[in-house]
């Protein structure tokens, strides 16, 4: 039986365009519970995100997606009365141990928000800021960093004349890419976008999706995204939720076109959400 | 059909006719009073202007001078109030935006700083008096100032609740994902967002002290000398303004009214100062 499971995960990899082979588990969520408040928000959550793949999280608004990706950072915790319960391994540690150090969780376990946020400070500022938390760089490595995280998150060419220049002058793309350069500048593992490019038109969305691409040769990300066509362009594997629960994870090529459960099947062909 | 649409269509003209005259009359009514005061201590009080005012010091009845200890008093006082006063205010209003917002301590501390917002001013200048006044055995510049700083701190600490407020809390998110802790957060960041609100605020406050009479009466008092020791009776603006005016000498009577345009002005450019910031920070959020 297990070895007809392997035959066929095997067959699938073969099958699948991309040249993906299997990817160890980065972070595993095991019996994962989550309460607002009393509510039951998340219901037994087991889910494997794979080391540097896409991995998208959609669903119907209110099902918990986002709620899911805001506890691997632990961000949820900044909030009175919200409760996570169960595991959640990150390369085999339980972060929801209050042992583990949050200092270390965040410094390797990134975020990207729905609206860009940059700080109130030069471009320059905006991305030295995380990394003096962490070291202590001379300038010129300061330089060599800011200019490196720029050029990674693709807004180098764009921001290089105005380093000194206010984070708020720049638009609304080129924030949140400059918000994505923030994250990668302490050289996180794991990036966690939660609907980057809702707040952006299709251009932006263009290039924040070709970076998302091009970044997972270096970090293992998950994305959560109420754009089907978002999670089918660029991502590897597609978890769907549905009221508080995980309905169907899989890879991406198989979500979409041979989905296992009916309500996946529902939800990607737009009968209800 | 189309008849009786018609007939709604001017049915509701003629109601929106009603309700803009009515509420354009408002507002000449109030402009009216507004104007006429401003213009009388224009009038009056560019007529009292004189180079005087400014060196010599208020002089006793019948005889000319000037409001260069009330002057001083009032620039003394005032920003020892702020300086005692917005400390306090802000890191009062960071507690209740960033570590008590939702809580019902939160909600408590705003409640009577709510209350401290709007007490009469009268009211604190009678507790500084039993608390301060009496103890020390005299009037005090000390006294006074520690009465403004009552007035200036509960509006600190609202505008700094309010503007911590108004940050977006993904701003919060984003800063505390990269792993730093929350009060380098707050300082780092928080502060440097919400800052042109705080010192509108503060600006706000100053202006609102600058004009304040009756905390004075029992504190500062009054001093018809130069004096730079707060220890002792002070003079101020106000309270000079006050007993002039309600004196029977000429020379006084000018005097109030140029003490009363200075201030005036004073308030006007404060205010002036505090729109340019926040039409200065509207620019830049857009």
């Amino acid at each position: 039986m297990t070895n007809l499971n392997l035959a066929v995960a095997a067959s699938l990899n073969v099958t699948t365009p991309s040249d993906q082979t299997t990817s160890a588990a980065k972070i595993t969520a095991r019996n994962l519970d989550f309460y607002y408040d009393g509510f039951h928000a998340l219901k037994n959550i087991r889910m494997d995100i794979p080391e540097k793949r896409v991995t998208a999280i959609i669903g119907p608004s209110g099902c918990g997606k986002s709620t899911l990706l805001r506890i691997f950072n632990r961000i949820y915790s900044i909030y009175p009365k919200l409760e996570a319960s169960g595991e959640v391994l990150l390369d085999g540690e339980n972060i929801l141990d209050p042992r583990y150090p949050l200092n270390r969780l965040r410094s390797k376990v990134g975020m990207v928000f729905q609206k860009p946020v940059p700080f109130p400070m030069s471009i320059y500022d905006n991305i030295a800021y995380g990394i003096k938390h962490y070291e202590r760089l001379s300038r010129a490595d300061m330089d060599v960093r800011v200019e490196q995280a720029l050029r990674q998150a693709a807004i180098w060419d764009e921001a290089k004349d105005k380093l000194k220049g206010s984070a708020l002058g720049l638009s609304g793309g080129q924030q949140q890419r400059l918000c994505i350069a923030r994250a990668i500048a302490l050289r996180p593992e794991v990036i966690l976008f939660d609907e980057p490019t809702s707040a952006l038109d299709p251009i932006a969305t263009g290039k924040i999706e070709q970076l998302v691409e091009e970044l997972k040769k270096d970090f293992t990300i998950a994305i959560v995204t109420h754009n089907m066509q978002q999670a089918a362009r660029c991502s590897d594997y597609t978890a769907f939720m549905y009221l508080g629960e995980l309905i169907e994870f899989g890879e991406t090529e198989t979500m979409f076109t041979r989905p296992s459960k009916q309500q996946t099947e529902d939800y990607i062909t737009g009968r209800f959400g | 059909m189309s008849a009786m649409a018609e007939k709604l269509y001017r049915r509701r003209r003629l109601k929106n006719g009603i309700a803009l005259a009515l509420a354009s009359a408002a507002t000449l009514f109030g402009l009216f009073w507004l104007v006429w005061i401003l213009w009388t201590t224009l009038i009056n009080g560019v007529g009292a202007l004189k180079p005087e005012l400014f060196y010599q010091m208020t002089p006793p009845p019948g005889s000319d001078g000037g409001l260069a200890n009330a002057f001083f008093g009032s620039v003394l006082m005032s920003l020892l109030a702020i300086a005692l006063g917005t400390p306090v205010g802000i890191l009062a209003g960071t507690f209740l935006a960033e570590y008590a917002r939702r809580s019902l301590l939160g909600e408590a501390i705003r409640f009577v700083n709510d209350i401290l917002l709007s007490a009469p001013s009268i009211v604190l200048g009678l507790f500084v008096y039993t608390l301060v006044v009496k103890q020390m055995g005299h009037f005090s510049g000390l006294a006074g100032a520690i009465t403004l700083a009552l007035i200036v701190l509960p509006v600190v600490v609202r505008t700094t609740d309010e503007m911590l407020k108004l940050v977006p809390s993904q701003m919060r998110e984003a800063a505390l994902s990269l792993g730093v802790p929350q009060w380098k957060v707050t300082v780092q960041v928080l502060y440097r967002s919400a800052l042109p609100g705080i010192v509108t605020g503060v600006l706000l406050a100053l202006a609102r002290i600058s004009g304040e009479t009756a905390p004075l009466l029992f504190t500062a008092l009054n001093n018809q000398f130069w004096s730079v020791d707060m220890g002792g009776p002070m003079a101020s603006v106000p309270v000079v303004v006050f007993q002039y005016a309600m004196s029977p000498y000429d020379s006084w009577h000018s005097l109030a009214w140029a003490g009363a345009f200075m201030v005036t002005v004073f308030v006007l450019c404060i205010s002036l100062i505090a729109r340019a910031i926040i039409a200065r920070r509207k620019v830049a959020n857009d």
